[in-house]
């Protein structure tokens, strides 16, 4: 049994999440594939759970008690990928297989090939069904751990979000965190341009969760934020962020949904990276 | 209970709605193991799920009117530890969460038993959106569950107990409309081992769920004209009996398949995919071939040649 892994302040957190930013760079490298906008927008919430919340064994997966993770936008795998790799759930050297043929990496997680995922998830709006199931069981069965998912902002556009969100509410469920990788941007436009999200707060508000916004890419509210005493209530976190966080010619910017940087885009990306100041 | 009663002739065998069944067992079985959880739609009184609510409050899940959820619900169920019996009308479970069934339960290869209440079209005049004849197609398709349809109580019963211990993903229909016992006592539930109820060498009569009986009615009736035929419960549509197929297209000559279910993809396109390719017999695959007009679950049978008489002059076509 290997023990938990040890937590991190919120300046450990800044240079863990630059560590894997530059790896999800060199996940999606080989393959030329992946999803590097909501992987760098994603970073800092993977990175604050794995390395300062959540407890859980690599060296024992099925671990009964451990914290349950489910990440509803399945695509931006490579993020997390590299998080597992970095917890010790496989060798980072595995990355260089991601979306190769055969590979255990595919495009969207697969938890009979990868240990740490607890669901497949890809089609959009699964996740937090999943992740209401794993809680409730939580408490039917009387357990301590805790369930978070990570949800995209698009993906609230699928009603099943919204059946879920209701029962949770209705139950109460708050060994249940949701955060929402709020970066305004979907596979094609703007959210607000596609089907308006907002007023996003009021509407998880009128379904029964504590809801928290905040600066998704600052590690000590994110830790403030999930370690808050609980009240009874599902917690969400609307986690403000920037669509490519962190690489100047990708932020913000639609078009890099899904696009691989040329060679030399690489090199900016990396050496911006590098130079990235850390907050904390 | 608002089972659907169906006339019983004087002399007839008894009639079961295999609802009932499935509750008792799901109950016996949620007693010996806490594991065990009901997860419904706002479908208690139909599932017959009553008293194990009253029983285990705490493990009866209920969603209200919310398929897609329910079914991520029952997933994440599993993941923490529990063993899910989602009961929900077939039609509602099948089509409305089947993205659901696909991705969180078979892809992830959780155990989980879906049950398809009231399937086939036993909410008759109610109609085709809540008839679920869809489902076999449907679940057919997906890698790596298990397709059952009990034929009696008894089956049902044993159905439920062998999910319950089987950790895969599984579907099950549950049936509704009343059927006679047809499985002999002592008869061991193998699912993907389908049982011979009458041995024949003219014709095999491969048949699921209600059309069990009235395959052995047609048998009887059959053999009355010099036809031998063998009679082939097929509770399992996947993964399905090879050997008991494949010996029928041998050992006979031709198969009439019956179902409950649309003619396109379910019990008959499984048969008919094996024989072609491993032995070519001819067949007539019975089933629903449309949505099905206003009528009784009975009438609609009927209506469909899916009763004693269809199955008697598709035998005759092909081996009188």
């Amino acid at each position: 049994m290997s023990p938990p892994q040890e937590r991190s302040s919120a300046a450990g957190l800044a240079e863990t999440a630059r560590q894997i930013r530059l790896s999800i760079l060199d996940t999606i490298a080989a393959p030329r594939m992946g999803h590097i906008g909501g992987d760098l927008s994603v970073t800092d919430v993977l990175v604050t759970l794995f390395f300062g919340v959540m407890r859980y064994r690599p060296g024992e997966p099925d671990w009964a008690d451990r914290d349950r993770f489910v990440l509803s936008k399945g695509h931006c795998s490579a993020a997390l990928y590299s998080v597992l790799a970095q917890a010790g759930y496989f060798e980072r050297s595995q990355l260089q297989s991601f979306m190769a043929p055969l590979s255990a990496l595919n495009g969207h997680p697969n938890r009979r090939k990868i240990k740490g995922v607890e669901a497949n998830t890809g089609p959009l709006g699964h996740g937090l069904p999943f992740a209401v199931g794993c809680a409730a069981g939580g408490r039917i069965a009387g357990a301590g751990y805790r369930t978070f998912v990570v949800l995209g902002d698009g993906e609230l556009q699928e009603g099943s979000n919204w059946e879920a969100a209701m029962y949770a509410g209705h139950r109460g469920l708050d060994n249940l965190c949701a955060v929402v990788d709020r970066n305004r941007l979907q596979q094609g436009a703007r959210t607000e341009d596609t089907n308006s999200l907002e007023p996003l707060a009021d509407k998880w508000r009128a379904f029964g969760w504590d809801t928290v916004e905040l600066d998704g890419h600052d590690h000590a509210a994110l830790l403030r934020a999930f370690e808050a005493p609980r009240d009874g209530r599902p917690r969400v976190l609307i986690a403000n962020t920037i669509k490519g966080k962190g690489v100047s010619f990708i932020e913000d910017r639609v078009e890099w949904h899904h696009k691989v940087p040329s060679p030399e885009q690489m090199l900016r990306a990396r050496e911006e990276l590098n130079r990235m100041e850390l907050a904390q | 209970m608002s089972a659907i009663d169906l006339p019983v002739r004087p002399g007839a065998a008894e009639t079961f709605d295999c609802r009932v069944a499935f509750a008792e067992t799901l109950a016996e079985l949620a007693r010996a193991d806490k594991r065990i959880v009901a997860v419904c739609n706002d479908s208690v009184g139909s599932s017959n799920l009553n008293a194990f609510r009253d029983e285990f409050p705490d493990r009866l899940i209920n969603v209200g009117i919310a398929e897609q959820n329910m079914v991520g619900v029952a997933a994440g169920l599993a993941n923490a530890g529990f063993i899910p019996f989602v009961c929900c009308a077939g039609p509602f479970l099948t089509g409305r969460a089947l993205e659901q069934i696909k991705a969180d339960v078979a892809y992830n290869n959780y155990g989980v038993v879906l049950c398809g209440q009231s399937p086939g079209m036993s909410y008759g005049e109610l109609g085709p959106t809540h008839h679920s004849i869809e489902d076999f197609a449907w679940m057919r398709a997906l890698s790596d569950i298990t397709i059952l349809n009990p034929a009696d109580p008894q089956q049902t019963r044993d159905a439920v107990r062998w999910a319950a211990g089987a950790d895969r993903p599984i579907y099950m229909r549950v049936g509704r409309f009343k059927v006679p016992a047809v499985t002999p006592a002592g008869t061991a539930f193998e699912p993907g081992r389908a049982v011979v109820l009458r041995e024949g060498g003219d014709v095999a009569l491969i048949a699921t769920g209600v059309l069990v009986s009235r395959a052995l009615e047609a048998a009887e009736r059959l053999s009355a004209q010099g036809i031998s035929a063998r009679v082939i419960n097929m509770h399992t549509i996947a993964p399905l009996d090879e050997a008991a197929i494949l010996a029928a297209a041998r050992e006979t000559r031709g198969i009439v398949t019956a179902e409950e279910a649309v003619v396109s993809g379910g019990l008959g396109s499984a048969v008919a995919e094996l024989v072609v390719q491993r032995h070519p017999a001819p067949m007539r695959i019975l089933g629903v071939p449309h949505f099905a007009p206003t009528g009784s679950a009975s009438f609609l049978l009927d209506h469909f040649g899916l009763n004693a008489d269809g199955l008697v002059r598709a035998a005759i076509e092909l081996v009188g």
